[in-house]
């Protein structure tokens, strides 16, 4: 029931990096990779790279790179790590 | 490792000079950890503090920050990996330390915690933490950091290697920044975090164990590059103030000595001590149950509270109350003193499971009072817990505390035997500098308290043994009587008194007896003298009747003769010549002229 709605509403991430560190370039590529494939269309990245803004990550409370944090749709949900684990992501993603 | 440090303690104050240019220690504000240390944490190097759940590794570390935001105005930052930051206030604020307004401007507070239905999807590092933190780091201007709890998030990364890279990450990343960092780090039974011990300057071990029921926390630095410590494990101590360690103090006994005697409240006592306690000694009194122990504790209280000086007495088998009325029964008046505030009576059970603990309460009231001359009836109550050497090495710098401080201190410690039992009263009757023993002495069908002064330093003593007698009108010491080997006390040594009255009444009699009778034939003798000088005037008076009547005769001789040569006519005259003229071999140059 609940994949229903999530497939329709555009999905919003964003993902926070550390600049060219090896797991957040491999983050970045890894949610790039996986919208196109399932959210074509209907989502949007912004991608915040705590070198240059780290205030971000103390309002934001994150703690480790990369972070990804689903903003809509709701609830927000975030997982960490490289997302090399893609079922796991799209669980997240997919709302369930 | 271990052996390796053991080794290097004693050379501990040359390394320290000589290793001082190239190490700044940053003091930690953890009394006895900046002493055993020689200053503190290695400034701008990193230490890792070790230790099980509920050491204290998160109080050290915070405690440090705190200090140097206190003490030295030295901004820090606090990453909690394991609690969260209100929980962190939280405990701090149990110290009195008001986080909130240091967070202002001295200490930031990072909540580290990953919620835990946090998903991993794969390898994370720590790039932008460190990033975060040096931003945060700039913009107070911090020196110390701390991390608290690291394991927490790193296990999440489920492999040794990439968790060693990360924290190579942050050493690289310290070493970068010159940080005085704190990691610390719970110890799991594995070596999996060893080779930490070499990446740091300084490792501290602290551990929490339960000894005879009671919790015990304890400290050892394991690590120290460049620099002495002491490598023993020294006890913590959880105050009101934070952490502290127990460390044996000065090796040196130095205190301000005075010759200054205090009475003990028993005049007699005060003579056998040959004036009474020392100003700032420790005074032991020992005996079983009943002894009047706690009596000569007020009355030492009472004297005291007389001469004006600020008494506190700390009971802990007894309430205040009840001490008071008791010692009333012997004549000694306390209520007076407690209303006016000159004595104050601390009344409690030894609870809690901590002997340090205790001791810093104690040190806490006899500050606080101004005490002058302090009471602990019976220190036997927290000797008992004494069981390990730690807390015997509590009690010594307590008593320690009260030289230094001045306070004379008589204790009582109970002993259960008749006699004294050196075993039974360890350590204490060591430290103590006057040590009075009062026994029961059971004689005749009755009980009598035998006071005696075991050891007195510093002060000639009696060796006698005293009774120790109570009544309505006041406490009094006795001489005791030996006759025919054994000491008399109670009944029989009255009964001893009245023979010796009656003897003495006996032998006054006597006296007088002998007295009149040597006036007797004194005054015999004088009259035998009169006679005798009665006599000789007799005697003489006598004599010289005699001589007299001598004299005359012979004058009337020659007179007769005259009287007969005028009567011969000369005749005699020729007669008398031609004798006196006579032939020189027959007759005397002089001859007898006069004639007879």
């Amino acid at each position: 029931m609940p994949a229903r709605p999530a497939l329709r509403s555009t999905l919003r991430l964003r993902l926070y990096v550390a600049g060219n560190a090896p797991n957040s370039v491999r983050a970045v590529a890894n949610v790039r990779a996986l919208c196109d494939e399932h959210f074509r269309g209907r989502h949007a990245i912004e991608i915040v790279d705590l070198l240059t803004e780290p205030q971000k990550a103390l309002a934001d409370g994150i703690i480790v790179t990369p972070t990804l944090l689903k903003l809509a749709p709701l609830p927000v949900q975030r997982v960490i790590g490289n997302l090399s684990d893609t079922a796991s992501v799209l669980v997240m993603l997919n709302g369930r | 490792m271990v052996a390796r440090a053991k080794r290097r303690a004693p050379a501990r104050k040359k390394r320290a000079r000589k290793s001082h240019h190239s190490l700044v220690k940053m003091p930690t504000g953890i009394e006895g950890f900046d002493e055993i240390t020689s200053g503190g944490l290695p400034r701008g190097r990193t230490t890792l503090v070790l230790g099980g759940p509920g050491c204290g590794k998160s109080v050290f570390a915070l405690q440090t920050l705190v200090r140097g935001a206190v003490d030295t105005q030295e901004a820090s930052v606090f990453v909690a990996f394991e609690e969260s930051a209100k929980q962190i206030v939280t405990n701090a604020a149990v110290f009195g330390w008001d986080l909130p307004s240091l967070e202002r401007k001295k200490l930031f507070v990072l909540d580290a915690r990953l919620s835990p239905d946090t998903v991993k999807t794969g390898e994370f590092d720590l790039i932008g933490l460190l990033r975060v933190l040096e931003a945060k780091v700039v913009e107070l201007g911090a020196t110390r950091i701390v991390f608290d709890g690291l394991d927490v998030l790193l296990t999440l990364l489920n492999d040794p290697t990439v968790e060693q890279r990360e924290i190579y990450r942050i050493r690289d990343w310290l070493t970068r920044t010159g940080l005085t960092a704190i990691i610390t780090q719970k110890v799991d039974g594995t070596d999996r975090y060893q080779f930490m011990h070499f990446m740091v300057d300084c490792v501290v071990l602290l551990k929490h164990s339960v000894m005879d029921g009671s919790a015990f926390r304890s400290l050892r630095v394991v690590k120290y590059r460049g620099s002495g410590f002491g490598a023993d494990e020294f006890p913590i101590l959880l105050t009101d103030e934070g952490m502290r360690l127990i460390t044996r103090g000065p090796t040196e006994l130095h205190y301000r000595v005075t010759n200054e005697r205090v009475s003990s409240g028993l005049p007699r006592l005060d003579h056998m001590l040959r004036g009474g306690f020392h100003r700032g000694s420790n005074v032991l009194i020992s005996g079983a149950p009943g002894t009047a122990k706690s009596t000569l504790c007020c009355l030492f209280a009472a004297a005291a509270c007389a001469r004006g000086e600020r008494v506190l007495y700390v009971s802990f088998d007894e309430g205040a109350d009840e001490i008071v009325r008791n010692v009333l029964s012997v004549g000694v008046r306390l209520a007076p003193y407690r209303k006016s505030g000159l004595l104050a009576m601390s009344s409690t059970r030894t609870r809690g499971p901590n002997i340090e603990e205790q001791f810093d309460a104690l040190r806490a009231l006899v500050r606080s009072h101004r005490t002058r001359c302090l009471v602990i009836d019976p220190l036997s109550a927290l000797s008992s817990k004494m069981s390990h050497v730690a807390s015997a090495d509590a009690a010594q710098q307590f008593l320690d505390f009260l030289k230094s401080e001045g306070v004379t201190v008589v204790n009582t410690s109970l002993m259960d035997g008749p006699t004294l039992d050196e075993a039974t009263a360890t350590g204490i009757s060591t430290i103590a500098d006057t040590w009075i023993h009062v026994s029961y002495v059971v004689q005749d069908g009755e009980r009598n308290r035998a006071l005696t002064i075991v050891k007195s330093r510093g002060t000639g003593h009696s060796n006698q043994v005293r009774e120790l007698k109570l009544a309505d009108d006041g406490v009094t010491l006795a001489d005791v009587f030996v006759a025919q080997g054994k000491v008399l006390m109670g009944v029989a040594r009255w009964e001893w008194e009245q023979e010796e009255r009656a003897a003495k009444k006996q032998s006054q009699v006597s006296t007088e007896l002998k007295r009149l009778q040597l006036q007797l034939s004194q005054a015999e003798a004088a009259a035998r003298l009169k006679v005798v000088q009665v006599e000789m005037e007799a005697r003489s008076a006598e004599i010289s009747l005699l001589a007299a009547a001598t004299g005359q005769a012979t004058e009337l001789r020659v007179s007769d003769r005259a009287v007969l040569r005028k009567m011969r006519h000369a005749d005699d005259d020729l007669r008398v010549t031609r004798k006196r003229r006579g032939p020189p071999e027959k007759g005397t140059p002089d001859g007898d002229g006069g004639g007879r």
